[in-house]
């Protein structure tokens, strides 16, 4: 301030910037105003909300109770809920080793030998079709009576399947389903990261005569395990929070095989109105995810990539 | 074209093809098997609805294992689109249940535009000033804002309920919209790192002209980036037509229903013994269709953007 008035050339810009600096502060937070007010009201506010909902018993009707940790002390011993955690982790350990591998084959298809990227956007429009419209198309496609599956297995002399209809086809079925939405975004992501990895490498292995499955294991597979920890990390994530193609196909059925977590939080809040009740367990469900981030960050050593 | 791509690689002057010649044309056999499966498992699903949304239901029951559309009809598109009189689409074997495609698409296209237009303009207007302005907290609310895109949609999605159901907004348009049309975390993140790419000169000279910090971020910062910002966009707009548990839960009536629940309703009307195939594999067509059309235009945008926002 006291420089501005003695430097006499100068004077005039300074003072300029200097005003303009101050309502700096001001404007920056009325460009933040809407997304703020978006932020407070819809993820902050929320966001504490829910863990206090879940220390109350609650139907939304009358006064919310607080009852302390009432609602996980009964999480703990409720069967229904470990029921649904496992039927989740199945879902998890179905769809996620299949799909990452089919994605790498995918991948490396892509990377290695198919020239241009017009092919690449092929790939993503399983992905950017509704979960409803996904269900639905599968959900003929498999169907017991009239599905072109059974109609294919029973011209082979294969028994039909009921698939979704059955206590212990239903979950691979729903599994499959998703790994076709998904595969292909996947494989996208990746070979991202494969293109990133420099081409002499892979020429001079060729010189050497190294094979393409070697070249995979000794160069591609170590140096995508950055991107590789970023797509598992969102794939579990996203599979650990199943909703759609369950409520479309099974409703949670047949007996309970697919009512994953997701299912059950919905049922008990919105065809119970246990909201406390219900609250308290996507809070466990949200520390759930919170560690298995944290514990695949750690086995998968993310920030060390070995290109950098 | 597959083909095309694979030749063009296959003749490329390489020397891994002399080195191992053999190999490498085995490799491209390999790569054009996949390549072919990829597609028929890609596109199989649609053709398959498409079929079936052309045959009567009457002959599907006949003949359910043919390729071709059995008993050749455009009924069912016609019921689905409310061409034809519910009495003459039971006739031709429909279930008579009314699909009010029209509504659900007007529907599903408001609030889809309304909250991808929202969502990037005040995620823009919010990044700006993470990007550009200096103030006190700046570091804290961007971190705030990074938090919030670890936060799984299951913690927020009961209390979100309970707000919209406290301000009366159940069955509302703006009850759909509003957890989504200010802002997203994704949004401000995107935008702000593309923001700090920008050369700061041209915004330098307009301060000195005495351009306003509004007149700096509409005349400057988003014709810059009307790309990303457009692709963005398009990924929000598309993301809200595909949403199915948010409008499930507070936007079930009729009046605001959008495609993806009326889908399901429409599923869960039919019967369990001989559901209506033909028409519920027309309305999820129908539904589909306006993805599809972005898709055949921007898929190769999306696919790119993805790829480097997924991997930045």
């Amino acid at each position: 301030m006291d420089m501005s008035v003695t430097s006499s050339a100068s004077q005039p810009k300074r003072r300029f910037l200097h005003e303009w600096r101050r309502g700096e502060t001001l404007a920056a937070w009325l460009f933040m105003l809407p997304a703020l007010i978006g932020f407070v009201v819809f993820f902050g506010f929320p966001a504490a909300r829910g863990f206090y909902i879940g220390l109350t018993e609650w139907n939304l009707l009358t006064e919310p109770e607080y009852i302390g940790l009432e609602n996980y002390r009964e999480l703990i011993q409720d069967d229904e809920f470990w029921h649904s955690m496992w039927v989740t982790l199945y879902y998890v350990l179905l769809n996620i080793p299949l799909q990452t591998v089919l994605a790498l084959v995918i991948a490396v298809v892509f990377d290695r030998f198919v020239r241009g990227s017009g092919w690449r956007s092929l790939l993503l429009l399983p992905w950017l079709m509704p979960n409803v419209v996904v269900a639905l198309l599968f959900l003929w496609i498999l169907d017991p009576g009239l599905g072109i599956v059974n109609e294919f297995f029973e011209a082979v002399g294969l028994p039909s399947q009921s698939f979704l209809g059955s206590v212990d086809q239903a979950m691979p079925s729903i599994a499959g389903i998703n790994i076709w939405r998904h595969v292909g975004y996947t494989a996208l992501l990746l070979i991202a990261g494969m293109q990133r990895i420099p081409r002499d490498l892979y020429d001079a292995g060729a010189l050497d005569g190294a094979s393409e499955v070697k070249m995979f294991r000794d160069i591609t597979l170590p140096l995508l395990r950055p991107i590789m920890v970023f797509v598992l990390i969102t794939s579990i994530v996203g599979s650990f929070q199943i909703f759609d193609t369950i409520a479309v196909t099974t409703s949670g059925g047949p007996v309970d095989a697919t009512r994953v977590i997701y299912w059950y939080i919905y049922q008990e809040a919105f065809e119970r109105f246990n909201f406390g009740y219900a609250s308290a367990a996507s809070i466990i469900l949200f520390a759930i995810l919170v560690v298995v981030s944290l514990v695949q960050l750690r086995l998968l050593r993310a920030n060390e990539s070995d290109l950098s | 074209m597959a083909n095309e791509a694979l030749q063009a690689s296959a003749v490329e002057p390489d020397t891994r093809d002399q080195v191992v010649g053999n190999s490498a044309r085995h490799n491209q056999t390999i790569a054009r098997v996949v390549l072919v499966l990829l597609i028929l498992f890609t596109l199989f699903p649609f053709y398959w609805a498409l079929r079936t949304a052309l045959s009567t239901q009457r002959d599907l029951l006949a003949n359910p294992a043919s390729l071709l559309p059995v008993g050749f009809t455009l009924d069912n598109f016609r019921a689905a689109l409310g061409l034809i009189s519910t009495s003459d689409a039971v006739a031709s074997g429909g279930s008579g249940r009314t699909f009010a495609f029209w509504k659900y698409l007007f529907n599903t296209a408001l609030v889809s535009t309304v909250v991808a237009a929202g969502q990037v303009f005040f995620s823009a207007m919010a990044a700006y000033a993470l990007a550009r302005l200096n103030f006190p907290l700046r570091n804290a609310v961007f971190i705030m804002f990074l938090a919030a895109l670890m936060v799984p949609g299951v913690v927020l999605l009961i209390p979100n309920f309970v707000l919209i159901y406290d301000l009366g907004w159940i069955n509302t348009y703006q009850g759909i919209v509003a957890p989504t049309v200010l802002m997203s975390p994704f949004a401000v993140f995107f935008l702000r790192q593309f923001f700090l790419g920008i050369n700061r000169d041209l915004e330098e000279a307009a301060k000195l002209d005495g351009a306003g910090y509004f007149e700096i971020f509409s005349r400057i910062i988003l014709p810059l980036s009307s790309g990303p910002m457009l692709t963005l966009g398009i990924i929000v707009f598309i993301t809200q037509w595909n949403d199915y548990f948010w409008p499930f839960l507070v936007g079930r009536d009729e009046d605001v229903r959008v495609l993806t629940v009326a889908l399901s309703v429409f599923r869960s009307q039919t019967p369990q013994g001989s559901p209506d195939w033909p028409g519920l594999m027309a309305g999820t067509l129908l539904a589909a269709i306006p993805i599809i059309v972005i898709f055949l235009f921007l898929g190769r945008r999306i696919a790119t953007s993805l790829q480097f926002t997924g991997v930045k």
